[in-house]
């Protein structure tokens, strides 16, 4: 077998350990604070990844982020109150039983806001810029609107008695899933067919890319790993309610995408660490004064940006090129 | 021998607009064709059709023998048909290298699932895919340019950068929009070489649009002018020279009697 695919399964292999030790050694974010924010992070960074797979790679302009989200949350969820707090599978401890249900939840989450992604996908992906932004906001006000007047689904008070299974090693790891499908797909000859529609659609047409098809694939995979997002925030906070899933909340991972420079995954992941971060981190700001200014240092910070940074942190750049690439000029230095 | 590009009667009208009217054209096998006329004669707007951008109101195309209308272009470009743009299309902020690897990307055959697993199969035919890309790029002497952005070449470079990215495609037939716009006339006579190198190398079949009358007149083995949308003559350079229509054309009824062939008024 090719010693480079052996390489990449030794990494996955060692990634996941590491996920399985720090997620053991840390404490749980039920019982300290700051690892609760730490959590929250790392479900904005699902969120930032797969949005910069649809908005950075194929460069369609999605605001329908939310609706993906709350698809795959409230259907995981649903599974949590009616499935896993009442069953068990046979002949294993309840723990263990928990957690293979909890991971099918996750799955079936994903694999519902896939669906929806497919749905939403397949006629709209034919608009481009602000028209599809319009319908992909569209969509996500609908799922709002109808979870609000669904009994079942908790309507405007929110789903409660979901079984708090999401821990950190969950987050962890879909999260390293998410920035793995990112990172490979954009180094692999289908990511390249997803930045020529990016660059120029009726260039990728000509040169033999079926654009729509593709658009709807990077879609699809987009939702899957948002629902996975929704998913875990679920577990996580045991309610959901509609107002977790505004238009706000698109909006808010559409910024984290730009912040973090349209096109790189490692800049979505720092501009989704620090947006959870800071207004956490801003909290002590308002004892101190008596003011709330937390929302004042959030905006200027967003325009600063903007002003000085126009293409985000790192622009189209990727943390680990730039490392290979200090790692290949070095030994030229070197006499 | 089946023509590798065939449009029969092909007719397009935008509105009351009739862009394109009964245009017929087979180009054989390694054939050099040229496709000339005035500003506006719909000579883009042939080539919009041919490669199913725009889907022809009447009539068929044809590649090597399949009636192609109404496929998606990148049907078509699938089927060997590829082309270059007049106003260069460059996927901008990517690589050299990219640009041309994307042309590659319609003949892979893993698909998501392998390419993601990173397994050998999909591997090898990355490493393929960039060992025809560095082909191209060398054929067109843009190899030592390749971890350029395509936006920051210069402008002839960029344009044959589409040129390879469109041979990238493996095409039977290739289509070029203006190749040589914007070029002083050293760089034009070089381009027509390289270009006529090519179909020798490669034995694919060019139809190639271009205003500058001697360069046409000294590549091409076959001319087709177009005028308001219509086919109004076709033969070799020297048949279409002495054309009255085509002569009229260009420099309107007076010069007909004058009889200036276009050549020198064009081209000078």
């Amino acid at each position: 077998m090719n010693a480079r695919v052996l390489q990449g399964w030794a990494w996955m292999l060692l990634g996941l350990l590491l996920v399985g030790i720090a997620s053991a050694v840390l404490p749980s974010p039920s019982e300290s604070y700051p690892m609760y924010v730490v959590g929250l992070a790392g479900i904005n960074v699902i969120l930032a990844v797969s949005l910069h797979i649809v908005n950075g790679l194929t460069g369609q302009f999605s605001l329908g982020h939310a609706g993906f989200m709350a698809v795959g949350g409230y259907t995981a969820a649903l599974f949590g109150t009616k499935v896993i707090a009442e069953y068990k599978l046979m002949y294993i401890s309840e723990p263990v039983s928990d957690t293979i249900l909890f991971f099918v939840a996750t799955l079936l989450g994903g694999v519902a806001a896939g669906i929806a992604g497919l749905f939403v996908g397949l006629p709209s992906l034919r608009l481009r810029g602000d028209y599809l932004a319009i319908v992909t906001l569209g969509f996500a006000e609908i799922i709002r609107v109808t979870i609000e007047n669904v009994e079942v689904l908790g309507a405007a008070t929110g789903l409660v008695g979901i079984p708090p299974l999401t821990n950190l090693f969950w987050i962890f790891f879909w999260a390293s899933a998410t920035l793995l499908y990112a990172k490979r797909l954009q180094e692999c000859t289908h990511g390249r067919a997803l930045l020529a529609i990016r660059e120029d659609e009726i260039a990728a047409e000509a040169m033999g890319v079926d654009t729509t098809g593709y658009k709807v694939r990077a879609f699809v995979a987009s939702s899957f790993f948002a629902g996975v997002a929704g998913a875990l925030l679920g577990y996580y906070l045991t309610i959901l309610t509609p107002k977790d899933f505004t238009f706000l909340k698109s909006v808010e991972v559409v910024v984290m995408v730009v912040l973090g420079g349209m096109g790189s995954a490692s800049g979505a992941i720092l501009a989704a660490v620090l947006l959870t971060v800071l207004p956490e981190a801003l909290r002590p700001l308002r004892e101190h004064t008596g003011v709330d200014l937390r929302m004042v240092i959030y905006a200027s910070l967003l325009l600063l940006m903007m002003l000085l940074r126009p293409r985000g942190f790192l622009g189209r750049r990727e943390i680990w090129t730039m490392l290979r690439r200090r790692r290949e000029t070095e030994p030229e230095v070197a006499p | 021998m089946i023509p590798v590009l065939h449009a029969r009667r092909v007719s397009i009208r935008f509105g009351g607009l009739a862009a394109l009217t009964d245009f017929e054209l087979a180009i054989a096998p390694g054939e050099l064709v040229g496709l000339i006329g005035p500003n506006g004669a719909g000579k883009t707007t042939a080539f919009n059709v041919l490669t199913g951008i725009y889907r022809p109101t009447a009539g068929e195309v044809a590649i090597s023998g399949h009636v192609v209308n109404g496929e998606r272009p990148s049907r078509i470009a699938a089927r060997g048909l590829a082309r270059t743009f007049q106003n260069i299309r460059l996927f901008k902020e990517l690589t050299v290298f990219d640009n041309v690897r994307i042309a590659c990307h319609q003949r892979v055959r893993s698909g998501w699932i392998r390419s993601l697993l990173r397994t050998p199969f999909a591997l090898r035919e990355e490493d393929e895919i960039g060992r025809r890309a560095r082909e191209f790029l060398e054929r067109l002497d843009l190899w030592e340019r390749r971890d350029e952005l395509a936006r920051n070449l210069p402008y002839g470079e960029q344009r044959r950068l589409e040129i390879a990215r469109a041979l990238a495609t493996q095409p039977r037939c290739l289509l070029l929009d203006e190749p040589a716009a914007g070029m002083n006339g050293t760089e034009k006579m070089q381009l027509m070489e390289l270009i006529r190198k090519i179909r020798d190398d490669l034995g694919l079949a060019i139809l190639l649009i271009e205003h500058d009358m001697r360069l046409v007149m000294g590549i091409c083995e076959r001319v087709l002018v177009l005028d308001h949308g219509k086919p109004i003559a076709e033969g070799t350079p020297e048949e279409v020279r002495c054309d009255p229509r085509v002569i009229e054309a260009y420099l309107g009824s007076q010069a007909t009697a004058a009889r200036t062939p276009p050549s020198q008024e064009v081209g000078a």
